[in-house]
C-alpha cells in the first residue's frame, strides 16, 4: 500500500512512509538528498569514483536501518553520520590495501555558481581556495574539520563515526583550521601555498 | 588537551603570541575559553586580533560550503537504486533460501518423528504379542 504520494511529499513524510517499508519513498529520499550526500562524500574522500562508492554504501546502510531511525536528529544530519562512517571504513580499506599516503592531494571539485557575477566572482574564488586547502588535508584532518564545521556535527558524532576518542576530535579540528586559516587567510609573514595576490588581499 | 586547560591565574599578562596562537582555532566558536590573562594579551595585541579575526572569517566561509553542493556525476541515483535493488534481491534469495532449508529441515524432523512413532507402534505391538502366553 503507497502511505504518501513521493514526490510531493515532504521530507519527514517520505521518512515515515520508508519506515513503513515503501520504497518509493526512500527511492524520493535518494533523488532529494543524493547531491549533498555526495558532495559530502567528494569532500571526505579522494575522487568521483571513491566518492560514489561511498555513497552508494550510505544508502544501503540507511536503506537497511532506516526502521531504527528515531528521529532525534534530522534525516540529513542522519544521513551524514552514516555518509561519514562509510567514508572513514573506505579510506581505511585503502590504506590497508594501497597504501596511499595520508596527505595525498586530491583534485579539487568545482562548485555551482552563484547567479550574481559580482558575488559569483568574489564567492566562488573563497570557495575555490577553501575547498582546494581542504582538499590539501590529510584525510584524517579532512574528515573532523568538514564534519564539524560544514556540516555541523558535534564532536561526540564526529567521534562516534571516526572511531576515535573526542579529545582526539578536537586536536584534529585545531590542526586542521590552523592549517586551513594560514592556507587561506594567511596573516602577515606566514609561508603559504597561494600566491602574492591573494596573500595581500587576506591580510 | 592543551587547548582545554585552565590556565593559573598567575600566568603573566604579557602571554606570548605562539602560546595563545594555540588556542584561537578553538576560541572562533567557543570549544576553548581563554583564561584573564589571554584575553588581556589580544585585547592589546594587534597580531592576535587579526588571527582571531581571520579563524572567524574561516568559520564563515567554511559554513558557507554547506550550501554548495558538487555536481553529482550523471546517473548516480539511478546507480544507487539499482544497488538497493539488487541487495533486496539478494536478501530475498537468502529468504527463499533459509525459507526451503527450514521446510527441508521441517520435513526431515517431521519423517524422522513418524518414523519413530512407528517403530514404538511395532515394538509394543510385538511386545504385546510376546507376553500374551504367559498371561494367559
Amino acid at each position: 500500500m503507497r502511505l504518501v504520494h513521493p514526490p510531493s511529499a515532504s521530507l519527514d513524510e517520505l521518512v515515515e512512509a520508508a519506515k513503513a517499508g515503501d520504497a518509493a519513498s526512500f527511492e524520493e529520499l535518494v533523488r532529494r538528498t543524493s547531491a549533498d550526500t555526495f558532495t559530502l562524500a567528494r569532500r571526505l574522500v579522494s575522487d568521483d569514483e571513491d566518492a560514489r562508492d561511498v555513497v552508494q554504501d550510505a544508502y544501503l546502510r540507511a536503506y537497511r536501518s532506516i526502521g531504527k531511525f528515531r528521529g532525534d536528529a534530522q534525516f540529513t544530519t542522519w544521513l551524514y553520520r552514516i555518509t561519514a562512517n562509510c567514508a572513514s571504513t573506505h579510506l581505511g580499506r585503502r590504506r590497508r590495501h594501497r597504501h596511499d599516503e595520508l596527505d595525498e592531494e586530491v583534485d579539487v571539485p568545482d562548485t555551482k555558481p552563484e547567479h550574481d557575477p559580482q558575488v559569483a566572482a568574489d564567492g566562488a574564488l573563497l570557495r575555490q581556495q577553501l575547498e582546494a586547502a581542504i582538499a590539501d588535508l590529510p584525510p584524517r584532518l579532512r574528515a573532523v574539520v568538514v564534519l564539524r564545521d560544514i556540516y555541523d556535527l558535534s564532536h561526540a558524532e564526529i567521534a562516534d563515526e571516526l572511531g576515535i576518542s573526542e579529545s582526539a576530535a578536537k586536536v584534529r579540528l585545531h590542526r586542521a583550521r590552523r592549517r586551513l586559516r594560514t592556507q587561506v587567510f594567511p596573516l602577515a609573514g606566514e609561508a603559504t601555498a597561494t600566491g602574492p595576490e591573494e596573500h595581500a588581499r587576506a591580510v | 588537551m592543551r587547548s582545554d586547560r585552565v590556565r593559573d591565574r598567575a600566568t603573566p599578562i604579557n602571554a606570548s603570541c605562539e602560546a595563545v596562537a594555540e588556542l584561537l582555532p578553538g576560541v572562533v566558536d567557543g570549544t576553548t575559553t581563554l583564561d584573564r590573562a589571554d584575553r588581556r594579551h589580544v585585547e592589546r595585541c594587534l597580531r592576535c586580533q587579526a588571527e582571531l579575526a581571520q579563524y572567524r572569517k574561516l568559520l564563515r566561509a567554511m559554513r558557507g560550503l554547506r550550501a554548495a553542493t558538487v555536481p553529482e556525476p550523471t546517473g548516480l541515483v539511478t546507480d544507487v537504486i539499482a544497488h538497493l535493488e539488487a541487495a533486496g534481491e539478494r536478501s530475498a534469495v537468502r529468504a527463499a533460501l533459509t525459507g526451503r532449508k527450514v521446510a527441508y529441515l521441517g520435513g526431515i524432523a517431521a519423517a524422522a518423528t513418524a518414523a519413530g512413532a512407528g517403530a514404538a507402534i511395532v515394538l509394543v505391538s510385538r511386545g504385546r504379542k510376546g507376553r500374551l502366553p504367559l498371561a494367559g
